[in-house]
């Protein structure tokens, strides 16, 4: 310890002092802060870049999860039209089908009626004519009666033998 | 290194052959290495002796500064290395293990000290006669010398200066560092990350500056020193008690509310201790920065002297097992100076911002 106190140089340590100093200052001023400045700057260049890349990463997933989203729409609207049609075109089928067949039925329902009515009218014709008929043939009886009464006779079998063949 | 092993070598061999009986090989080699460790008042790349007994420097003189009743400003050169008086304005100086004193003509520097009951007045060049503890009694004068360690920190602040200097501009012209900012920059960006905010936390940018100066300024002084050039600086405690220093006041006027506390008054513990470890976290202040001064110095100093000693083995072995193994020990040894330069800076700045950061450390009890 003696030693290295006698060893101390005052001028030494002014000259240390005041060089080391200086020097601090002027690097300060000419380099430690543009040194410093610059690769934070460019740090947070990089940082920002970084920041940027991720975020357009991020957009870039969302814009794909967004077309997804828009193609499963897509295709759930066409499913449901495609359904939708194909109801309505069922719906349509069975309502023609309904319609036809109360047609048809309709249809039926005239022609039946129509046929009634005319069977009444043939029924009734037949009656008017077997009524005409019956008329002539007592006429004609009457008339051979009235003139041979075996002739009458035979008349009326054969009337009524034509009548059946009628 | 082996710019070091050749001046040893010179020695060696003028040893040798000139065989003064005063000095053995291993007193000399010790010599030059106490000698090596030390200031000197000129820039000496290397010095040999003649034939004739005349030592030979090359290299340059260096301007002494004096204040002695007024400015005194003379060459080194007059000094002749501790060979002669220098006269300036009436006044005559010498050197006398490597301080300056003030002497009379004749350059008699007087003793104090255990040895006091003789008379003891020793010739300044009578350099075999040293005395231990002997101190001399002669005025000291302040001494603010342009000695070879204050040139060589003088250079490494230019080198600094315009090195970063020069990183910083490039930033001007692009984004991205050129040319030695490539190895600077991340240099810089971990002192930042790695020493400056797990330390110190979010106020580390009032620090930045003095970190990143104290860490490149240790390192290369301490690279530097390693070279042939041999000036080592980190080795004056004069050096690292101007480090610590600034890293105490640094420490001590950034020391906030809760920084005093902890040390005035110990929260958490009874008052008997509150006051027992008051005036111990004090001395603690100032322990701390005490001990950056030391651990620097005695690193760079026990490397060197280690490093020294074992290539002056070389010499004193002079034989083709133990030299060859010496210089393979001071190959390996010099690579791990090389380690502890940086480790040193390293520590030094980490320690500092841990400092730091205990004195801006916000309270969270």
């Amino acid at each position: 310890m003696e030693k290295l106190m006698e060893q101390f140089s005052l001028g030494l340590f002014f000259w240390q002092l005041v060089l080391f100093i200086g020097l601090l200052l002027l690097l300060k001023k000419f380099a430690w802060k543009p040194i410093l400045n610059a690769v934070e700057k460019r740090e947070e260049g990089i940082k920002d870049a970084l920041e940027a890349a991720e975020a357009a990463k991020k957009e870039m997933q969302n814009v794909t999860a967004d077309s997804e989203k828009l193609l499963k729409e897509a295709r759930a609207e066409r499913d449901a039209l495609l359904k939708e049609a194909r109801e309505i075109k069922e719906s349509i089928i069975s309502e023609a089908k309904e319609q036809a067949n109360a047609e048809g039925d309709k249809i039926i329902k005239q022609a039946q009626a129509a046929i009634e009515s005319e069977k009444k009218a043939a029924v009734a014709d037949i009656k008017a004519q077997v009524a005409n008929l019956s008329l002539e043939i007592a006429e004609k009886v009457i008339k051979e009666e009235l003139s041979n009464k075996d002739k009458q006779l035979k008349l009326v079998d054969d009337m009524l033998g034509d009548i059946k063949l009628n | 290194m082996f710019f070091i092993a050749g001046i040893v070598s010179a020695q060696s061999h003028e040893a040798e052959e000139v065989e003064t009986g005063a000095h053995d090989l291993k007193t000399e080699i010790k010599e030059y290495i106490d000698h090596h460790l030390l200031d000197s008042y000129d820039f000496n790349l290397y010095s040999y002796t003649t034939d004739e007994g005349e030592h030979k420097y090359i290299g340059f003189p260096l301007p002494v500064i004096l204040w002695d009743n007024g400015l005194k400003v003379f060459s080194s050169s007059k000094l002749k290395h501790g060979e002669g008086v220098a006269e300036v304005d009436g006044n005559y100086y010498t050197l006398y293990h490597n301080k300056i004193y003030k002497t009379d003509a004749e350059g008699t520097i007087e003793f104090e000290g255990h040895h006091n009951d003789e008379t003891h007045v020793e010739d300044a060049f009578g350099e075999n006669l040293v005395v231990e503890d002997a101190h001399p009694s002669n005025v000291k004068p302040l001494d603010f010398s342009i000695t070879k360690n204050v040139v060589f920190i003088a250079l490494v602040g230019l080198l600094m200066f315009l090195m970063f200097r020069s990183v910083a501009s490039n930033y001007k012209k692009s984004n991205l560092p050129k040319g030695v900012g490539r190895v600077l920059e991340p240099l810089v960006v971990f002192v930042r990350d790695e020493i400056a905010v797990p330390n110190i936390g979010h106020k580390y940018k009032k620090y930045m500056s003095y970190l990143l100066t104290v860490f490149f300024f240790v390192w290369i002084i301490n690279l530097l020193g390693l070279t042939p050039l041999g000036v080592n600086v980190t080795n004056n405690i004069a050096v690292t008690f101007a480090l610590a220093l600034i890293t105490y006041f640094i420490t001590t006027f950034s020391g906030n509310k809760n920084y005093w506390k902890h040390i005035f008054w110990m929260p958490g513990v009874p008052v008997p201790m509150k006051i027992i470890l008051a005036p111990i976290e004090l001395l603690g202040t100032f322990i701390k920065p005490f001990s950056l001064m030391i651990r620097l110095y005695a690193n760079i100093t026990a490397g060197h002297v280690v490093l020294m000693s074992i290539i002056g083995l070389m010499f004193i072995f002079k034989n083709w097992i133990g030299s060859p193994l010496s210089f393979a020990l001071a190959f390996a040894l010099s690579l791990l100076e090389l380690l502890v330069a940086a480790l040193q800076a390293y520590i030094f700045t980490m320690l500092s911002a841990l400092y730091f950061g205990m004195a801006v450390e916000e309270d969270h009890h």
